[in-house]
């Protein structure tokens, strides 16, 4: 759900141009001890290889190091950076991959689409670990959690630079979705700039939350009261991107910015490494906001299932969890891998929610083809503005 | 020396060959391809579209065409409006392109041959860099605290920033910085191959320089106007990228409205659709530039 969707359309469409600018990085796999590897516990009808397709930057490259230390399951580690691209090679089928890591709302219709296999529970004893109340909101795009097991995941709010924007309104209300989308609050930082996500779905359930709807709504009068409230807001939104924030964030060039609570730890790790005297700070409004999973799932026609069971246990463990969180930056949904996170990390609210914020936060579920074509047609009258 | 010439159309039958076998697999098998998903409908299912093809019974194979994703096109205005917004965007590109390639393809041509190359290698030269980290780096060169803004603020000619960046001014800029080389090289070849001798007729019969240009000059170059025209042209409508990246957000491209269609609302059949009107967009008009061209050196040829 870090959702850098617009390079990776940029990459397939330049591609497609013929500009070529070259197969996206792949990370090689970490070295290996593939000769003196002690033989692990993998079935023996299966090679040893596992084929793992993850976003990039998305779990600690020593921990794929030691699963093949452990099991001698010589990984083969791809990367996308879009769930879009992700999806087109689910879709098509034999993606070749045997533990893909989608968001749950692409998760939930590639589900109805047939493209994963149910997970065996018994070979996943890690799967006690995890913290019933995240499973529980997963399930909602993933019933019974029968496919899917919850890899990372976070929040859709509010970054925005503290200093500028209280210089600008003092009584800003940073801690309210009326920072965004009322018209007479954002007006006053139409100069300073604005950025909201390019993602339809995201923003009118966002939208639906400050009205005090139901965020999953498919009515199409509360998609028409979503669209009248974004149009509203339209002129004082200079960019409408669901990656440049970052970078936007961190230089200065915008000091509001909706987007996902990874992505806003990120600028303003990026803004103190450049020196640039911006606070970066993130907030999830008191209305509520949704929350976002990154899950691990088997393709259907995966050729080693057992091997990414094993891999799927394996980051499972307490342990390993709370490395690959340390080294994301990312909230694990491994309740018993909480206490190993970094104090910094575990204590951000941003990132680990207090129970009480936690109560607010809702899953953004899967909406009808039909639906989703108006949601995106509303969508589309917004940001052209018409 | 017959037995040479018997050979030859075979050799020739070989070498086209090649050309058209390369245009079988990569242009019109694909075509093939996504002209059938345009003809079908959307499931939920992998792959995400109905079959065209399926056994009614044992003996009947029946043929489903879904002809309502050309019809969606027709009923929303989006579609429409999008293309002739991409169209107006790529034609301005173009005539940019043209304005400010044509007297430096003009200039090189008349260079001496020494400095020609190296005039040539400059205008290749950007092609060694990706043309993604070319276009971002007009990011760098554009946005508010950026190279120009602050350039232009150090100097004092302006105290606050000017929004470049995320304006058709920007789009425009990458577009024609993009595309140049298009117009640039066919446009070379053709002045560089011009017989300088007619430009001497042309003076010792009276014409004046600028008559001379326009009277033997421009219409000798046409044929290079038009290939770099459609060089540039043709990728221009489809382009979404420099939009997308130095363009405001709401400006409407076809490029967009066929991502969205594919992507956001996991349509194939109707981004499919989308894909093949705008091709049936852009091929009419070229076949008409095509046969207007050919037209043009039968006559050139006759006189």
């Amino acid at each position: 759900m870090r959702s850098t969707t617009r390079t990776a359309m940029l990459a397939a469409l330049t591609a497609l141009l013929g500009f070529g600018c070259g197969k996206k990085s792949e990370v090689p796999p970490a070295p290996q001890a593939s000769g003196t590897a002690p033989s692990g516990p993998a079935a023996p009808a299966e090679d040893k290889v596992l084929n793992v397709y993850n976003w990039s930057d998305y779990i600690d490259p020593r921990v794929i190091e030691d699963f093949q230390k452990e099991t001698g399951i010589k990984v083969r580690y791809d990367v996308f950076d879009s769930n879009e691209v992700l999806e087109t090679k689910l879709l098509t089928g034999n993606s070749g991959y045997d533990v893909v890591v989608p968001s749950a709302y692409f998760l939930e219709r590639q589900i109805k689409a047939g493209v994963f296999q149910k997970l065996d529970k018994s070979k996943l004893p890690n799967l006690a670990n995890l913290d019933p109340e995240i499973t529980q909101l997963a399930a909602g795009h993933d019933p019974g959690n029968d496919h899917s097991v919850v890899y990372m995941w976070g929040t859709t709010g509010i970054g925005y630079d503290a200093a500028r924007v209280r210089k600008i309104m003092p009584d800003a209300p940073v801690d309210s979705w009326r920072l965004i989308f009322d018209p007479a609050v954002i007006a006053k930082f139409k100069g300073c700039g604005v950025s909201v996500l390019d993602d339809p779905t995201d923003m009118v359930a966002t939208v639906l939350l400050y009205l005090g709807k139901d965020s999953n709504s498919q009515s199409e009068a509360d998609l028409k009261l979503a669209e009248e409230k974004l149009l509203a807001i339209r002129p004082f939104i200079r960019t409408i991107n669901s990656s440049a924030y970052i970078e936007g964030l961190a230089n200065g060039e915008y000091c509001i910015a909706v987007g996902y609570s990874g992505d806003m730890l990120q600028a303003r790790d990026r803004a103190a490494e450049a020196g640039k005297p911006v606070q970066i700070e993130y907030s999830i409004p008191k209305e509520g906001a949704l929350m976002w999973f990154d899950t691990l799932a088997i393709p259907a026609d995966a050729k080693h299932p057992l091997n990414a069971h094993l891999f799927i246990d394996y980051l499972l463990r307490p342990d390993v969890a709370a490395r690959n969180s340390n080294f994301v930056n990312y909230a694990n949904a491994n309740a018993r891998a909480t206490d190993l996170v970094n104090e910094d990390l575990r204590s951000d609210p941003g990132i680990y929610p207090t129970p009480g914020t936690k109560a607010r936060l809702k899953p953004n579920l899967a909406k009808s083809p039909e639906f989703t074509r108006q949601l995106n047609r509303a969508w589309t009258r917004f940001t052209t503005g018409r | 020396m017959r037995r040479f010439k018997r050979l030859l159309p075979r050799g020739r039958t070989l070498v086209t060959t090649v050309p058209y076998l390369w245009l079988l697999l990569f242009f019109l098998v694909p075509f093939v391809i996504v002209l059938k998903i345009s003809f079908s409908q959307s499931a939920i299912a992998m792959p995400p579209y109905e079959p065209l093809l399926h056994w009614a019974s044992e003996k009947m194979l029946q043929v489903q065409l879904n002809l309502g994703n050309f019809a969606f096109l027709v009923e929303d205005n989006l579609y429409w409006k999008s293309y002739l917004n991409s169209i107006f965007v790529a034609g301005v590109s173009t005539l940019l392109c043209l304005l400010i390639g044509y007297p430096m393809a003009y200039a090189m041509a008349r260079s001496n041959p020494s400095t020609r190359n190296i005039l040539l290698l400059l205008a290749v030269l950007p092609f060694f860099t990706s043309f993604l980290l070319r276009v971002y780096a007009w990011i760098g060169l554009l946005k508010n605290n950026g190279l120009v803004n602050n350039a232009l603020m150090a100097m004092g000619v302006i105290d606050e920033p000017i929004q470049m960046l995320q304006t058709d001014f920007a789009v425009y800029i990458g577009m024609v910085y993009s595309y140049l080389p298009f117009m640039l090289l066919p446009l070379y070849s053709n002045l560089e191959k011009m017989d300088l001798t007619l430009l001497e007729a042309a003076a010792d019969l009276g014409c004046k320089p600028w008559q001379a240009f326009v009277k033997v000059t421009l219409p000798l170059s046409l044929p290079g106007v038009i290939a770099g025209c459609l060089l540039v042209f043709i990728p221009a409508v489809g382009e979404f990228v420099i939009p997308s990246l130095l363009g405001d957000p709401g400006m409407l491209m076809i490029g967009k409205v066929l991502w969205t269609e594919f992507f956001n609302n996991r349509d194939w059949p109707v981004a499919s659709a989308v894909a093949i009107a705008l091709l049936l967009f852009l091929v009419l008009p070229i076949m008409y530039l095509d046969r207007a061209q050919n037209a043009a050196n039968e006559e050139g040829e006759r006189t």
